[in-house]
């Protein structure tokens, strides 16, 4: 992964520097709560319902053994012991003091890490997919071009008051694990005739309450012009789009409302200024980015026969089949470690969780660990051999449950229960949905659901692209949960419809279970609900959950 | 004389903003609106010293082949958190090759000082009782990864 050097490393700590005189003149009333607000968000400082929440930057969801370790040591000393992964590969403290901050950013950047633009109306953290560099599908690892983007977007000084928050994610394998159609950028790695790495550009898409599939504004844009190319889109954003009003701020506002060929047009416009310019990547540049992600020592290792693996046990045999995905690496496999136990808010790790992850990072792996965007970990490296030694530590953590990528995986914003924008709750929603499907045969014979739970119209719980959405709202001061189906992410990205009314709490699992029977009653032979949704439309679906 | 920074230094300043579209000053000095240039140009030059200034709305595309006439360009802040003036100063220096005094005016904060260096300006109206201890912010950071006004290659040039 990438190591700081002393440039990169001293930025960081000026960072820290300024942040604690901010705060400091804060506390002394010198600056104005509205002044101190962009300033804390930048440096990922909320002010919650019950307490400030910091989210500390995970950039590319990539994280080291002596990381973690330091994330553990900071809960217990300034929060109450335990972390939550977001849906943007992050980590969220919910209980840090506003006081106390300053000295967190202080232990963080020991270990190269940061809370840098996780919030406020700026280039966010850079995201990616989770198995960038072990994918079996990959085209190309996209990590080194995300720490390329990291570091041109960290304190651009023309960026850092747009008119609305700015996320960017990369995708470099075929399946897209990204999002990229979803993002305020998107970036997808394809490879031209010739094999040169090209990226294609999708602007424009986003969640929130207006849902957005993004435009391609380049089918293939050339790797040295990615700076130049991001910063021409930047400009004309920073110009053009509208600060009248903050739901309309988005920059898939500004694409749709200029047409995505107008957009481009005025891009290429400003990067007629910039193109070839001192910001055009090096050779050496990539070349340097990418030396920081080249293959461990991997060993030279027989490819074994994952049906023969599965034959040790059962609940093992379950674990291998939905937690494990294909290495590029023959003898190796990705272990994905589930934070969804039921009961447990989803994404949420304890201490002492985080400090044995650390361990089994280093003992199953190269100490490389990493967080996704469904709030779950991954163990990259792992031997095949080990897999079954690995799964049995896994049950002992209470992070084995055989759930991922099934309708238990559910991704849930942290809702009311924390959240001050929240329309209504999101985790007892998700722990009721996971109760009423406790029977795992049944989960699995539904085979691939992402259900996805937002506490409001913000989406951090991504319900629009879930193939199940669930969207708390507000009716009268009562919480309600709008359902949507038929969302998905991925290349051929689409927005769930609305089913129909919003449905009281205590209604919602009974009405996820009328979807679900209606499902299999129509469903072909090992069709995904998302295909079967595609092929019948909504009205079968409506009829059984309004009857 | 109000006190503004100009240069990393607090300096006494004579310019005063103007911002009535409509009547004109009756001497020089002041710092005028783009509409009131626009409309009124020949007289204002009849004024003496006369600088203009443009709203977050108004690109600097707009002052057209006035630009390097200047010796001082405003761009106006209507509320710290509107971003647009940071593009306009990377505009004027970098596309319209204006070499004159660069001045940040209305609400903008100390806090983005070292930003607004970063992107063209050279002289800050912050509205402030303490302009000495502002000062400070221009160090806020020794580098930058990207290149701009200050800096004119990016850091993986120079590694």
């Amino acid at each position: 992964m990438y190591a700081y050097d002393q440039f990169d490393r001293q930025l960081v700590s000026q960072r820290v520097a300024q942040f604690r005189d901010q705060t400091q003149r804060y506390l002394e009333g010198k600056i104005s709560d509205e002044q101190f607000l962009p300033l804390r968000l930048q440096n990922g400082l909320y002010i919650q319902r019950l307490a400030p929440m910091l989210r500390i930057a995970v950039p590319y969801g990539t994280l080291n053994a002596e990381q973690l370790r330091k994330l553990a040591s900071i809960t217990r000393k300034y929060d109450k012991g335990y972390a939550h992964i977001s849906t943007r590969q992050n980590v969220q403290l919910n209980w840090p003091k506003l006081e106390e901050v300053p000295d967190i950013l202080e232990e963080l950047a020991e270990v190269e890490m940061h809370a840098v633009q996780t919030s406020g109306n700026c280039i966010r953290n850079v995201t990616a997919d989770q198995f960038s560099g072990v994918a079996a599908d990959e085209v190309e690892d996209a990590r080194a071009y995300c720490e390329i983007i990291r570091q041109w977007s960290t304190f651009h000084p023309e960026f850092a008051f747009l008119p609305r928050k700015f996320k960017i994610a990369v995708c470099g394998s075929a399946s897209d694990r990204a999002a990229v159609m979803v993002h305020d950028i998107g970036l997808q790695i394809v490879k031209d005739a010739a094999g040169n790495t090209a990226f294609k550009v999708i602007v424009g898409g986003g969640l929130g309450r207006t849902p957005v599939i993004g435009s391609v504004i380049n089918e293939a844009l050339e790797p040295k012009h990615l700076l130049t190319y991001l910063e021409a889109i930047l400009r004309v954003y920073n110009q053009l789009g509208r600060r009248d009003n903050k739901f309309k701020a988005r920059i898939k506002i500004l694409v749709r409302a200029m047409g995505a060929e107008a957009f481009k047009a005025d891009v290429e416009k400003e990067w007629a200024h910039i193109k070839d310019g001192a910001l055009s990547l090096t050779d050496e540049e990539i070349s340097r980015a990418q030396s920081f992600f080249q293959p461990p020592a991997y060993e030279s290792l027989p490819q074994q026969d994952m049906q023969a693996l599965a034959l040790e046990n059962a609940d093992f045999a379950r674990w291998l089949q939905h937690n494990t995905h294909a290495h590029k690496v023959a003898g190796y496999r990705i272990v994905t470690l589930a934070l969804k136990t039921t009961g447990v808010a989803p994404g949420d790790v304890t201490a002492e969780q985080l400090e044995v992850i650390a361990d089994l990072g280093e003992r199953y792996g190269f100490g490389e660990i990493r967080s996704t965007h469904q709030q779950n970990i991954v163990l990259p490296d792992v031997r095949q051999q080990d897999l079954l030694a690995l799964w049995k530590e896994l049950v002992e953590l209470e992070v084995a449950s055989p759930v991922v990528g099934t309708l238990n995986d559910i991704i849930c914003c942290p809702g009311g229960d924390f959240c001050s924008l929240a329309n209504a709750k999101s985790i007892p929603i998700a722990e009721a949905i996971q109760r009423r499907f406790e029977d795992l045969d049944y989960v699995y014979d539904l085979g691939e659901i992402e259900l996805n739970i937002s506490g409001c119209m913000n989406a951090c719980g991504h319900h629009h692209i879930g193939n199940i959405g669930i969207l708390g709202v507000d009716k009268k001061g009562q919480e309600f949960y709008q359902i949507s189906l038929g969302g998905s992410q991925g290349l051929d990205a689409s927005i769930g419809k609305i089913l129909g009314p919003s449905f009281a709490q205590d209604e919602v699992p009974n009405v996820i279970e009328k979807v679900l029977e209606t499902f299999v009653s129509l469903r072909q032979p090992e069709e995904r609900f998302l295909d079967t949704f595609r092929r019948v439309g909504m009205d079968p679906f409506k009829e059984r959950a309004y009857a | 004389m109000p006190k503004i920074i100009k240069d990393l230094n607090v300096v006494e300043d004579s310019w005063q903003v103007w911002r009535d579209t409509e009547s004109l000053p009756t001497s020089g000095g002041y710092i005028v609106p783009l509409a009131l240039w626009q409309a009124h140009k020949d007289a204002l030059l009849a004024l003496g010293d006369i600088a203009v200034f443009l709203a977050s709305d108004q690109s600097p595309k707009l002052l057209g082949a006035d630009i390097n006439s200047f010796a001082l360009i405003a761009v106006d802040f209507p509320k710290f958190a509107d971003g647009r003036g940071f593009s306009y100063g990377r505009e004027l220096r970098e596309q319209h090759g204006f070499t004159g005094e660069l001045r940040a005016i209305g609400d903008f904060m100390r806090d983005q000082l070292y930003f607004l260096k970063r992107c063209g300006f050279n002289s800050f109206a912050l509205q402030s009782d303490e302009l000495d201890e502002a000062l400070a912010s221009f160090n806020d950071f020794s580098d930058a990864y990207q290149p701009s006004i200050d800096q004119a290659l990016p850091i993986f040039r120079r590694r």
